[in-house]
């Protein structure tokens, strides 16, 4: 009884832990998007509140908290008020299966801590399935608002998120393969042992999977260049464009959360997790896979200030006629070499 | 541990709820969701008996179904697409060009 | 504390699936039927089928909801809502689904019914699914996937405009 009720404690502490991480993330990430806005497209970005602008987020969550939450006079009031929690469950749920790390012993007690919350046997499934979900926020709220623009965003996301669930699932599909584990800790460990055994370099389908992985990853999050849904050219902002004030910062807040699940995937995916590359520099797992992940979410913010957005019938075609083919191939590849 | 009877129990009666929605409802998008109430219910049988057996076979049809009724909703969405695109009707009663 | 569970999850299904029926946008239905699924997907859960139960969030709530969804804003949405609801010349359903789902229930729950012991309490893997998927059940398997690219290449005829 006492085991179970320790147990029950630490699983709680751990979801608190998560929680409040998850939730605070976006606070140094808008700041840091802005900036890196700034210096790569030679601007000044902002400056003025704070010391190098740094106080920004605190104004900007000021500015959202104080702002009326408009509500569309023919809007389906429930749903317009449901969707933006719709997208940030799943955002959050997602996070029950992700380890960032192995286990560690605690000091004087001598009890192991595992840093992850379950490790599940179908973590690789589950991540897909419940990341998938949510797109539902982004449909109703296109729907709910009543509002052409939105309609149209809520469409193109779904078209587009169908269109590269497909690529996505080769991609992990590829990773399965070359790990032997549906399971994200077990993944990992196959990965252990320096650069040459991460899955990226799995010469030759290593690098052709982890392109496939970004690529179809980088649509799921609506990023640019894909974030058609949210095209301000020719949407005006697409699903969230009659929202406003809280509810417009919680889909603020699943889009990024959702852009560190991409990051902290490929992570674990490809770049062998908490692993270290070389094996003789003495970090704690924890910074390794800390620092990969910044670099990741750093490349999504580069590629955003650096390309131009696709056209929509561009971006069906990349994912119906390059990506799944490819893929397919892949797949046959990898069989082969695994044999 | 749960008797068998209640997953088989929630079955039927998710099973009948469909059964009704098909039969009461005239909007063929709604009917189809009702048909995949009816398709997931059937999936709640396999897998309770599945589980109640300690036989693999269940979950393996239960596989199966999810499979075909994938299939079964892309072709009856892609009807109903160039049905409406031809005749903009969504009422099934209203669908009576071959009756005699 | 199973049970419990179980009846909570079976509770929101049962609910949600009469919201399916009872709703007059096809948009509502959707949405309950998604809580429906995923009702369904937790008793999985419970019924040690974790593969089956995620499989099922992906595939249906994941992939045939948005189509169905994808579809419903397509489509005029205005036109479709415009149903009366209930209907009064469908009285003969009224009499017949509670009577045959009052018979089913008795049948299930009474005395009649198989007590079979509970199975076992681990929960299947993946590993051993999948190698009786690729061994025992190949045939079947490879017909399914003949079933679905008849169905992919089906629909993409089906809905592409005619091309002279």
């Amino acid at each position: 009884m006492f085991e179970t009720t320790v147990e029950v404690i630490i699983i709680c502490i751990k979801v608190g832990v998560a929680g409040m991480v998850l939730f605070s993330l976006p606070i140094p990430l808008t700041w840091v998007e802005r900036k890196v806005a700034g210096h790569i497209q030679v601007r000044l970005g902002p400056f003025r509140v704070g010391p190098h602008g740094i106080l920004q987020p605190v104004a900007d969550m000021v500015k959202m908290l104080l702002k009326e939450d408009v509500i569309p006079t023919k809007a389906d009031k429930w749903l317009f008020m449901l969707a933006p929690i719709m997208t940030m469950v799943p955002a959050f749920a997602v996070f029950v299966a992700i380890p960032v790390g192995d286990k560690f012993t605690l000091p004087f007690i001598g009890k192991d801590i595992t840093l992850y919350m379950s490790d599940m046997n179908v973590a690789v499934v589950y991540i897909l399935a419940v990341s998938g979900l949510s797109i539902y926020g982004i449909i109703f709220g296109g729907w709910a608002s009543n509002s052409k623009y939105a309609v149209m965003g809520g469409l193109r996301s779904a078209a587009q998120m169908i269109s590269y669930e497909v690529a996505m699932s080769f991609a992990a599909v590829g990773v399965v393969m070359l790990s032997n584990s549906l399971s994200l800790v077990e993944i990992v460990k196959s990965q252990s042992g320096g650069l040459f055994h991460w899955n990226f370099l799995y010469l030759p389908v290593g690098p052709v999977w982890f392109m496939i992985f970004f690529i179809a990853g980088l649509a799921e999050v609506n990023r640019i260049p894909f974030d058609l849904p949210e095209d301000e050219g020719s949407l005006a902002a697409g699903y969230h464009v009659e929202y406003s004030g809280m509810r417009f910062a919680f889909f603020m807040l699943a889009e990024y959360i959702a852009m560190v699940t991409i990051s902290v995937l490929a992570v674990i995916f490809f770049l062998g997790g908490w692993d270290d590359p070389t094996g003789v520099i003495p970090l704690p797992p924890i910074l390794w896979f800390v620092g990969k992940v910044a670099a990741f979410i750093y490349l999504f913010m580069w590629i955003r200030f650096t390309l131009p957005r696709y056209r929509y019938d561009q971006l069906m075609t990349i994912g119906w006629k390059i990506l799944i083919p490819v893929s397919l191939v892949c797949v046959l590849v990898t069989g082969l070499m695994r044999i | 541990m749960i008797p068998v009877a209640w997953p088989i129990a929630l079955g039927a009666i998710l099973f009948m709820i469909g059964v009704a929605g098909v039969l009461l409802r005239k909007n063929i998008i709604v009917m189809l969701m009702s048909i995949e109430l009816m398709l997931n219910s059937v999936n709640l049988n396999l897998v309770a008996f599945s589980y109640h057996l300690g036989d693999l076979r269940g979950q393996i049809f239960a596989i199966f179904t999810i499979t075909v009724a994938a299939a079964e909703v892309s072709v009856a969405l892609g009807i109903l697409i160039a049905l409406v695109r031809n005749r903009r009707v969504f009422n099934a009663d209203k669908m009576d060009t071959m009756r005699g | 504390m199973e049970k419990v569970f179980f009846l909570i999850f079976a509770a929101v299904a049962v609910g949600s699936a009469l919201a399916v029926v009872t709703l007059k946008n096809p948009v509502h239905s959707a949405l309950a039927l998604i809580a429906c699924l995923l009702q369904v997907a937790s008793v999985f859960v419970l019924l040690r089928s974790p593969f089956l139960a995620v499989v099922q969030v992906f595939i249906y709530v994941g992939a045939v909801m948005v189509l169905f969804l994808f579809v419903v804003m397509v489509l005029d949405i205005r036109q479709a809502r415009m149903e009366a609801f209930p209907q009064k010349e469908r009285w003969f359903v009224y009499a017949i689904v509670p009577v045959i789902t009052v018979e089913l229930l008795t049948v299930i729950l009474g005395k009649g019914f198989p007590r079979l012991g509970p199975g076992s309490t681990e929960a299947t893997t993946v590993e051993v699914l999948g190698k009786a998927l690729f061994t025992e059940y190949l045939f079947p398997f490879e017909v399914v996937s003949v079933l679905l690219l008849a169905a992919m290449v089906g629909a993409i005829i089906m809905v592409k405009k005619r091309w002279d």
